[in-house]
C-alpha cells in the first residue's frame, strides 16, 4: 500500500462515527436519491446517485466497523479501497457533487448522503485525488489568504474606490465595533459594490462596524477540497481577528459555503466554541428590519425570484429572511417550483466552480435551474451568494436566457431611504 | 424425518436458534453503530437537536410533493408492501395465536379475507418491484446480490404463508414447516442485512433530523 493511500484510508477510518454507521446500515438501495440530484436527473448517469459517492467511506466502515465485514475481510471476501478506487470517484465525489444535501432531504431512511459524501471528500483529499484546480485554491487560501490570491492592498484600493464613490469611511480594524464584516475574494474582485451596499446599510442602520486587515477572507478551501487541518487553520484566522478585534458578531457575506464553514463547521474545527456570535449578512438584515431600522422607498415592479444558495437555506437554515427583506423592496415576489430547503443547486456549489475539470457538466446540469425558471419566467434573480451569482450568470448564457442577477443586500441598498 | 420431526424441529429448535441469531445480531449492530458515539457540537445552535430528530423519524414516511412525482412507483409500491408485510405478520388471526404462545399476550386480528388480499397484493407488488429492479437504470447500477438475496427472503414467507393457509399441492403439516423455515431464513439474515433498516431508520432519522434541526431546518 503507498503512503497515500494509507494516509487515505486512515482519514476515511477517522470520519466513521454513529451518524455514519446508522446511515450506511440503513441504506436500502431504493435509489430515490437519485431522482434528488441533477447530477443524475440531467445526465441520466447512474454512477452519479449520490449513495454510490460514498462508495469509499461505505467500504472503510463495512470492512473496518462491522462484524460481518471484518469476518469477510480475513476471507478476502470484503471489498477493498484501493488507489483504482479513489481515483475513479474523484470526479463523482468532486465534480458530480456541490454538497447541496437536497438527497439528504429526500432519503426515506434519512440518511443525511451529503454528510457522507463530505466527508468521503477528508479520505480523497489525503490520498491525494483532489482535483487539480481545488488543489491550488486550498494552497492560495493557506498562503495568500484568499482562493483567487487576493491580497490586502487589492482589497484596500477596492475600498478606496467605494470611500471616493460615497464620500463614507469604510472602518477598517477597529476595535470593539459590534460586527466584524468577512468578504468573499468573489465579493473583493467582482462585486465591489456589495462593499458599498453593506456600507450604505450599516450607516443607516446606525451600528459599528469594521473590516480586520488581517481576517476579511469568508471563504474556506480546506472545506470544500476536504481537508480539516487546512479548514481549521483558516477558521482560526478569522476568530484571532474577532478577538484581537473584541467585536460581538462575525458576519459571514453573500457566499453559500464560507456560512456553513464558520457558522456549522467552524467551532467544531478549531474545538471550542466561539466567543462571539457568527450571522449571516441576510440574518443581520433581518434583525434590522425587526428592529426597525431599515427604511425603505420604493418599489420593485419587475417579476422577482429568489435562488436559495443550498449551505445558506438547505444547509444553513437562512430561509425565512431573504424573503422578508424582499417583501420589503417588492410587490411582485414568485418562488420557482421546489423553493427553499427544496431547492435545486445552482451547480457549481462545494468546489465544483473552483475546479475547471468541472466547467462542462456544471453547464450541462444547469438545465435543472432552467426548467425551473422557465415554469415561473422571472424578470430578474435574487441570490445572495457570489458563486451561485456567477454559475447562473454563466448558464444563463450558455442556455441564451436573458434574465439579470441581483444581490439581495445590493438592491436593497438600492431601496433604502434617505 | 418425518413431515410431523420436520414441523416440531422447525417450530422448537430451529425456532430458538433463528431467534437468538436474529436478537444477538440485531443488538451487536446496535451495539457496533452506537459505541462508535459521535461528537458534541461545539457551534451555537438554532434550534433543539431532539424536537428536530423526533420529528423527522415521523416526517420521513412522507415524501415532498417534488419526490413523490420523481419517485411515484418506489414510493408507491414501497408503501403497499410495507404495509402488507405489516398487517400479515402482525394482524393475521393464527400469527397472533402464535404471539400469544410466544410473548404472553395478544390483540385483536384482521379479518382472514382481508389479510389474504394484502398479501396477494403484496406478492404483486413485490413482483413488480423486482422487475422495476432489473430495469430501471439507477436500480440496476445500485443493486447487488444481497438485494436479491433480501428480495427473495422477503417475498418467500409471503408465498409460502400463501400456499401453507390455502393447502396448495403439499400436506398441511409440511406446508406449514415450510413457510416457518422461510421466517427463520429471514430472521437470521435481518441482523446481517439491509433488513437492519427496519430498525437502524429510526436512528438514520433521528441524525438527519437533529443535524438539521440544530441549524433551524425542519428536514
Amino acid at each position: 500500500m503507498s503512503a497515500s493511500l494509507e494516509k487515505g484510508i486512515n482519514a476515511l477510518k477517522e470520519q466513521v462515527d454513529s451518524t455514519v454507521a446508522a446511515f450506511f446500515s440503513s441504506c436500502t438501495h431504493c435509489g430515490m436519491c437519485a431522482e434528488a440530484c441533477l447530477f443524475c436527473t440531467e445526465t441520466g448517469d447512474a454512477a452519479r446517485t449520490p449513495i454510490n459517492k460514498a462508495e469509499p467511506l461505505r467500504r472503510i466502515w463495512r470492512a473496518e466497523y462491522t462484524l460481518l465485514g471484518r469476518v469477510g475481510k480475513m476471507f478476502g471476501l470484503t471489498a477493498k479501497v484501493d488507489d483504482a478506487l479513489l481515483t475513479e470517484w474523484e470526479t463523482l465525489v468532486y465534480d458530480s457533487c456541490t454538497l447541496c444535501g437536497r438527497c439528504s432531504m429526500v432519503c426515506p431512511v434519512g440518511n443525511d448522503i451529503a454528510l457522507l459524501i463530505r466527508k468521503t471528500r477528508e479520505g480523497m483529499a489525503a490520498a491525494g485525488h483532489a482535483p487539480e484546480g481545488l488543489i491550488g485554491a486550498t494552497k492560495r487560501a493557506v498562503t495568500i489568504g484568499s482562493p483567487m490570491g487576493v491580497k490586502l492592498p487589492a482589497l484596500m484600493a477596492q475600498i478606496n474606490h467605494v470611500e471616493n464613490d460615497t464620500g463614507m469611511k469604510i472602518p477598517i480594524d477597529v476595535e470593539g465595533a459590534e460586527y466584524m464584516l468577512l468578504l468573499s475574494s468573489m465579493e473583493i474582485m467582482n462585486f465591489p459594490e456589495f462593499i458599498e451596499a453593506t456600507a450604505k446599510i450599516f450607516d443607516k442602520a446606525g451600528v459599528s462596524w469594521t473590516i480586520s486587515s488581517e481576517a476579511f477572507e469568508a471563504t474556506n478551501s480546506g472545506i470544500q477540497i476536504g481537508v480539516a487541518d487546512i479548514a481549521a487553520e483558516l477558521v482560526q484566522r478569522i476568530v484571532d481577528a474577532a478577538e484581537k478585534l473584541k467585536v460581538k458578531t462575525v458576519i459571514s457575506p453573500e457566499c453559500g459555503h464560507a456560512y456553513m464553514a464558520i457558522r456549522w463547521e467552524g467551532p467544531n474545527l478549531v474545538g471550542k466554541p466561539f466567543s462571539f456570535k457568527v450571522r449571516h449578512i441576510l440574518e443581520v438584515l433581518d434583525e434590522f428590519r425587526k428592529d426597525g431600522r431599515l427604511k425603505i422607498t420604493g418599489k420593485e415592479e419587475q417579476r422577482l425570484t429568489y435562488h436559495d444558495p443550498c449551505q445558506i437555506s438547505r444547509r444553513g437554515g437562512v430561509i425565512d429572511q431573504p424573503r422578508n427583506l424582499i417583501n420589503m423592496f417588492s410587490d411582485n415576489f414568485v418562488e420557482m417550483p421546489d423553493t427553499g430547503k427544496m431547492n435545486w443547486c445552482c451547480g457549481a456549489g462545494g468546489g465544483v466552480s473552483s475546479n475547471e475539470r468541472a466547467d462542462e457538466i456544471r453547464l450541462k446540469v444547469f438545465q435543472r435551474k432552467k426548467d425551473q425558471l422557465d415554469e415561473i419566467n422571472p424578470d430578474a434573480i435574487i441570490s445572495a451568494c457570489s458563486n451561485c451569482r456567477i454559475h447562473l450568470e454563466d448558464g444563463l448564457e450558455e442556455y441564451h436566457m436573458d434574465i439579470p442577477l441581483m444581490s439581495l443586500t445590493e438592491t436593497l441598498a438600492e431601496h433604502l431611504a434617505d | 424425518m418425518s413431515e410431523i420431526e420436520f414441523l416440531n424441529w422447525v417450530r422448537g429448535q430451529g425456532f430458538q436458534i433463528a431467534i437468538i441469531i436474529f436478537i444477538a445480531g440485531v443488538i451487536i449492530r446496535f451495539a457496533e453503530i452506537l459505541l462508535l458515539g459521535r461528537k458534541t457540537n461545539l457551534a451555537e445552535a438554532k434550534g433543539s437537536e431532539m424536537s428536530g430528530g423526533l420529528r423527522t423519524i415521523v416526517t420521513r414516511s412522507v415524501p415532498d410533493k417534488s419526490t413523490l412525482k420523481r419517485s411515484t412507483f418506489t414510493v408507491v409500491a414501497g408503501y403497499i408492501f410495507h404495509i402488507g408485510l405489516f398487517v400479515t405478520i402482525f394482524f393475521f388471526a393464527p400469527h397472533i395465536l402464535m404471539f400469544k404462545d410466544v410473548i404472553g399476550f395478544s390483540w385483536p386480528s384482521i379479518p382472514t379475507p382481508i389479510v389474504d388480499a394484502l398479501a396477494v397484493i403484496s406478492i404483486i407488488t413485490l413482483l413488480a418491484i423486482l422487475v422495476h429492479r432489473m430495469r430501471d437504470n439507477v436500480l440496476k447500477f445500485l443493486t447487488t446480490t444481497e438485494d436479491y438475496l433480501v428480495w427473495l427472503l422477503t417475498i418467500l414467507p409471503l408465498i409460502t404463508g400463501y400456499i401453507a393457509f390455502h393447502r396448495i399441492g403439499m400436506t398441511a403439516p409440511t406446508l406449514l414447516a415450510i413457510h416457518i423455515l422461510s421466517v427463520e431464513l429471514l430472521l437470521v439474515a435481518f441482523p446481517f442485512t439491509k433488513l437492519m433498516h427496519a430498525f437502524t431508520l429510526v436512528m438514520a432519522r433521528w441524525y438527519n433530523g437533529a443535524i438539521s434541526g440544530y441549524r433551524g431546518v425542519e428536514s
